[in-house]
């Protein structure tokens, strides 16, 4: 699995990118779209390598800016930031429960798009922002926050299925063999 | 605590998106419609997969069905035809009504059906790709439009597919006139985040005579759009700075969500 898991987890971000500009589903109903590279990066910064979560940051940023009319790599930055914090401290954060993944999920989803808007101001961009804006970061950051646990299952199934299985133990020990009807002496 | 690989990374990340986003603006859209074009086999998977369900509903549509829609298809083609015909003469008569009052020709429009292929990840713009590019013979700034009316114009060209920038975003400034009396010119500018059907008209007069119904249309200033091509209709107006000016928001002809297919306009 650990040769597999940066393929695994670059295959997701690039297929999670082009869902995204693909499917118009959640901008009809819900008039926001759903990013769910923070959520995956929450993912990637538990489990995987600090080079996966650099790699996660530079090629899911550079996917998704290039579908979109944000300047070439200006997503890089928001996603590496969060990565990185929960990258840091991840000995101290208790991954395995889905709380904490919503959690850190909510939190991801959260920070990743303020922080790219206000990038693309200090960058003297001009970004589509009134009142309705809050509403767009309720819906990407409640669909960040859920879509969290789920990530979470999905790479543990594919753990469970493409990673090596553990030896099983046999129940036969030589040393607990009980011989019948010999003394040793 | 904070090891050495730690400020490699950082050091490393922060490196890559200061150097990408330092990139000159023709470097920059070259790589990102480099970039967009290693989706484009995703994109036609997808196009497939969503065609086959309509595919399967035509193949089991009854014959009774289909011959009555053939019916209803010739009907209307001729009747097409008919104005075609009749809007032939009137383009020959405003020809000629023209050339005695030494006046320029109008050039027809040339059209050329696009599909939108995907749509800005990122909720604060309003573009979309589609099908058509510099293979195509699409140029940037080309006017984009449905049957009814402006949808935006082309703001990048690759090869194969191009960026359209969309009524609302705020890279698409649009000349307008109201079909009044007076002629009001102003500029439409943003939309809501949310809700893309409503536009604001800025820039008008404060003696501006705006109705809700008006007809809104480009007025051909700024080179860009064409005169007369259908935009919206006035929906509420109000004075801004102090009763000096005024402004309107303007509902949109076409609708802007559920783009499938558009018109690149040729010149």
């Amino acid at each position: 699995m650990s040769f597999f898991q940066p393929i695994l987890i670059l295959g997701f971000a690039f297929v999670a990118v082009f869902c995204e500009a693909a499917l118009p589903a959640p901008r009809h109903w819900l008039g926001a779209g759903i990013d769910l590279l923070p959520a995956l990066m929450v993912y990637t910064a538990l489990n995987a390598s600090l080079a996966t979560v650099c790699l996660l940051a530079v090629l899911g940023g550079v996917w998704f800016d290039s579908l979109s009319a944000n300047p070439l790599g200006v997503t890089i930055l928001p996603l590496f930031v969060t990565g990185f914090a929960v990258y840091f401290r991840r000995e101290l954060i208790l991954r395995d429960l889905p709380f904490a993944q919503v959690v850190l999920g909510t939190a991801a989803s959260a920070v990743v798009p303020v922080l790219t808007v206000l990038l693309l101001l200090n960058g003297g961009r001009q970004p589509l922002v009134g009142w309705g804006s809050l509403w767009q970061w309720i819906v990407m950051t409640a669909g960040g926050a859920a879509a969290t646990p789920f990530i979470f299952a999905l790479f543990e199934w594919f753990g469970r299925t493409l990673g090596y299985r553990e030896r099983t133990e046999m129940g036969f020990r030589l040393d607990r063999e009980i011989q019948h009807g010999k003394i040793l002496k | 605590m904070f090891k050495q690989k730690n400020y490699l990374a950082l050091g490393a990340v922060v490196l890559v998106a200061v150097l990408l986003l330092s990139l000159p603006t023709r470097a920059t859209v070259r790589l990102k419609l480099a970039v967009s074009s290693w989706f484009l086999p995703l994109f036609g998977l997808a196009g497939a997969a969503q065609q086959l369900p309509a595919d399967l509903a035509d193949s089991v549509l009854p014959r009774r069905e289909l011959l009555k829609e053939i019916d209803d298809l010739r009907r209307e083609n001729q009747q097409l035809k008919e104005q075609q015909i009749q809007s032939v003469t009137i383009a020959r008569e405003n020809d000629q009504l023209r050339d005695l009052l030494e006046w320029q020709r109008q050039s027809p429009w040339k059209l050329k059906l696009a599909n939108v292929v995907m749509r800005d990840p990122a909720n604060w713009w309003r573009t979309v790709q589609i099908d058509l590019g510099s293979r195509d013979g699409v140029q940037t700034n080309m006017p984009v439009l449905t049957t009814e009316g402006l949808v935006g114009r082309v703001s990048a060209v690759s090869y194969v597919s191009s960026q359209v920038v969309i009524i609302g975003d705020p890279n698409c400034r649009i000349s307008a006139l109201v079909e009044d009396g007076a002629h009001d010119m102003g500029v439409l500018s943003g939309s809501d985040p949310v809700d893309n059907s409503l536009i604001t008209l800025t820039y008008l007069t404060s003696s501006a005579n705006l109705k809700p119904g008006q007809s809104v249309m480009t007025s051909g200033l700024g080179g860009v759009f064409p005169k007369g091509i259908p935009v919206g209709k006035i929906y509420d107006s109000r004075p801004i700075e102090y009763g000096l000016a005024a402004e309107a928001r303007v509902k949109l002809n076409a609708n802007l969500g559920a783009l499938e297919q558009v018109w690149v306009l040729y010149r």
